[in-house]
């Protein structure tokens, strides 16, 4: 129990021992492919023209693009950037639902990160044992060159983390150079620092503080999860009474003095002696510090090492793995029953799960339908209503509208507007005699038009016409369309 | 075992207390705060101390303390506006610089112009011309083609400059119109109005536009010319084309006639750099009607 003996308390060192199993190898497969992935995709080329950057993921905050490898979004396209974190909330709706905190426990940056940081710490300090030692002894030779070659190495992969961020930002190569040579801008460098000092502080010193206390998403999943939500949790009524020896007036003392959960006791204690050993092995591997043998707690982050940890023990021993096991809690009801558990198909495939992963693929694929129908060639129309209309001096009516054409073609092309309405308007560019306008690569051009109407005309007496304003490409002849109003004197 | 572990907060010995509320029976631990906390806070009030000492902070009777970094947001936008001066100096040069259709040669100087142009208009001109240069009565819309001094690059260069009518800047465009009031008589008058009227429109009492083509020529064509085309030296507007600058209707061209018009305009040369004429230049003759 950490102290209570005033409003603050110090953290408590947590000393994770090494453990090794099929989740610590998971885990170690997912820890390899986030950090490739992170780390790597930046450096990634794509030809996309020689207008164009050829960074596959690039955020261009001062171009407004966002480039993913052949797919180009503009800002006026934002809404798949809404939709992709709807479809990220969804996702971790649903996966909070089937399988509880396994973001936490798997994926989560501030896992991966920590799991990296315990990693080096492990292969310059030692193993449990030998870091409890170095952190009882005092501050001698080797304790400071084991602590400074490990910060350092802290400080290298900091750096390298907070380094890789910026990269996606700007073309990598480049800004390689430029940050290695001192030139580039200043807002890389502070970006690079900060994220250095928090990937340190967060991954080094802080660790599970960030999940207990800084971060909200414990206290949402909680909300998330139901009976059939699949967690780690220990089998107390195979478990109990725990014991490392097997004399049962030894096994009394044991059980009184663990405090062992108010629903098992005080019935087990002269039951036959339980499967747990109690060799701690499983609270040792503990990254966030706690027992599972307690129950569900908010801090377990579900990383399943436990598990692993206590399958050894179990086989050891010669008795059967999953003493602490991913189940749901209708398995332990079932199982204290003596019932057979639940399927894991049938706590992961059930109604809650199915609408989200419903929700999650409508979404998805509707995204994926808007990108692939969205046009190349598009533009918006804002008519000038300052003021409606002009008279010309030989009494031509006159509307002007501004018009943002949109060329996301990594050429110039030259746009030909032209309008269906009465026959008697005509349109005409700001500029030019006809209404031929050339947009350059990849960019949005505002033009202003004209559309007339000769005098007298019906369309320059009534109040207003309905038009139809076409754009058309002049080399992929793709055209586009809007719908505006032209306004007349309204004499008829 | 005896290594440091389980930091949790948990009551599973009972020894916890808890704050002693009770919601819908759900009770509160009263578990320490993580340490780190605490610096976390301490290191804000120090961090807000060294804030309120480098910057504007505290509340004086008139003003505030003003900081030790010298701060101020007035001072930061007269820097910005002085860091925007001094970039776009190079290019204000250029534009004062070029001759007057090369502006419109060079796209990027054109919209630069352009868009300078558009605020030194909303700024300056806006007041008489309107928001969107449409103008008002007595006040030219400088959206159409009709152009009463020109509309070429050079004639609205020359407008903005001097003026017009103004007795500041001698090089104003002048002319005056007679207030015919004094020299016609009333029926006079009447047939001259008749007869520009049906210089643009349907004629009227076919009479009276004969007799007021007589008045018209008499009077009126050393400046409006046969036909009442108007001249653009003297700024006599066109008065057969369908833009009126006070209305083409009978009664304000009785009124017009009788008492004649006298529009003034300032001469912004004294006022505005030259980048900031030719860019406003630029604008208006990219309005829609330029020449
Ligand atoms: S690892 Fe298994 S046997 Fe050992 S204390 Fe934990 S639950 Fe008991
Ligand atoms: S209790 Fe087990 S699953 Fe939970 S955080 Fe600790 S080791 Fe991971």
């Amino acid at each position: 129990m950490s102290s209570s003996d005033g409003l603050y308390a110090a953290r408590e060192p947590i000393f994770p021992k090494r453990v090794s199993g099929r989740f610590r190898r998971l885990k170690w497969a997912i820890m390899a492919v986030t950090l490739a992935i992170y780390y790597v995709t930046p450096w990634i080329r794509w030809d996309r023209g020689p207008e164009l950057p050829d960074q596959a993921v690039l955020i261009d905050l001062a171009g407004r693009r966002f480039f993913f490898f052949w797919i180009e979004i503009w800002p006026h396209e934002f809404y798949f950037v809404a939709g992709l974190l709807i479809m990220a909330g969804l996702g971790l709706f649903l996966f909070t639902a089937a399988l509880g905190r396994v973001w936490c426990g798997y994926t989560c940056p501030q896992t991966v990160w920590t799991d990296l940081f315990i990693l080096v710490e492990r292969w310059i300090e030692g193993d449990r044992n030998a870091r409890i030692r170095l952190w009882r002894a005092d501050w001698d030779g080797k304790k400071v060159r084991l602590r400074v070659t490990k910060w350092i190495v802290w400080i290298l992969i900091a750096v390298a983390t907070g380094g890789a961020w910026v990269f996606y930002f700007a073309d990598a190569p480049t800004l390689l150079h430029d940050l290695v040579t001192l030139t580039a801008h200043p807002v890389a460098y502070t970006t690079v620092a900060l994220l250095t000092a928090t990937t340190f502080v967060f991954g080094g010193l802080m660790r599970e503080q960030v999940c207990i206390y800084m971060c909200p998403w414990p206290r949402i999943q909680a909300a998330m999860m139901d009976e059939d939500t699949i967690t780690v949790a220990y089998r107390d009524w195979r478990g109990e009474p725990r014991g490392r020896h097997r004399k049962r007036d030894v096994l009394v003392a044991e059980t009184t003095r663990t405090a062992t959960p108010a629903a098992l006791s005080p019935a087990p204690v002269l039951a036959e002696p339980g499967d747990c050993i109690d060799c701690m092995a499983c609270v040792n591997v503990c990254p966030m510090g706690i027992d599972i043998r307690d129950g569900q707690q908010m801090e377990c982050i579900t990383c399943a090492l436990c598990i692993d940890a206590c399958d050894e023990i179990m086989d050891k021993v010669g008795k059967p793995r999953g003493l602490i096991d991913y189940m749901a809690l209708t398995d332990e009801a079932h199982e204290r029953t003596g019932a057979p558990s639940i399927p894991v198909w049938k706590h992961i495939f059930r109604l809650r799960t199915i609408i989200y992963t419903a929700l999650w693929g409508g979404i998805g694929v509707g995204l994926v339908v808007a990108l692939f129908v969205r046009p190349d060639l598009s533009f918006t129309v804002a008519p000038i209503r300052n003021p409606v209309y002009v008279t010309m001096s030989d009494g031509t009516i006159r509307n002007a509208y501004d018009l943002r054409l949109r060329n996301k073609q990594g050429e110039d092309r030259p746009f030909r507007i032209s309008i269906t309405s009465d026959a008697a308007l005509r349109v005409q560019a700001e500029g030019s005699d006809d209404a031929i306008v050339s947009v350059p690569a990849d960019t949005t051009k505002q033009q202003r038009i004209y559309i007339m109407a000769p005098p007298g005309a019906p369309a320059a007496l009534r109040d207003s016409t309905d038009v139809r304003i076409w754009v058309q490409d002049m080399v992929s002849d793709e055209r586009a369309e809007k719908e505006t109003i032209f306004n007349g004197t309204g004499q008829n | 075992m005896t290594g440091p572990k389980d930091t949790g907060p948990k009551d599973l010995e009972g020894d916890v207390p808890t704050t002693g509320h009770s919601w819908d029976g759900i009770e509160e631990y009263d578990n320490p705060m993580p340490r780190w906390w605490l610096y976390t806070f301490y290191a804000c009030i120090v961090w807000a101390i060294g804030y309120s000492i480098a910057y504007p902070a505290w509340p004086l009777i008139s003003g505030a303390t003003s900081g030790l970094l010298g701060y101020s947001t007035r001072g930061q936008v007269a820097d910005e506006m002085a860091s925007a001066e001094a970039a776009n100096a190079e290019i204000n040069a250029q534009l004062a610089a070029v001759d007057l259709p090369g502006i419109l040669e060079t796209p990027e100087l054109q919209q630069y112009a352009f868009s300078k142009g558009a605020a030194v208009f909303r700024t300056n001109c806006s007041q008489c011309h309107g928001s969107g240069a449409a103008g008002a009565k007595g006040f030219p819309n400088l959206l159409d083609d009709d152009w009463l001094w020109g509309g070429t690059m050079e004639d609205i260069h020359a407008t903005v400059t001097h003026g017009i009518r103004n007795t500041t800047d001698p090089e104003a465009r002048y002319s005056e119109m007679p207030a015919f009031g004094d020299l016609l008589s009333r029926s006079e008058i009447a047939e001259a109005a008749n007869y520009v009227q049906s210089l643009s429109g349907p004629a009227n009492d076919p009479t009276l536009v004969a007799a007021g083509q007589t008045v018209f020529e008499e009077n009126c064509t050393a400046c409006h010319m046969d036909g009442g085309i108007g001249s653009r030296e003297l700024g006599a507007p066109n008065l057969s084309d369908a833009v009126w600058l006070y209305g083409g209707d009978y009664d304000t061209l009785v009124a017009t006639i009788t008492n004649s018009r006298f529009g003034v305009m300032p001469d912004w040369g004294s006022r505005l750099t030259e980048a900031d004429i030719r860019a406003v230049t630029t604008y208006v003759h990219q309005l829609g009607g330029g020449e």
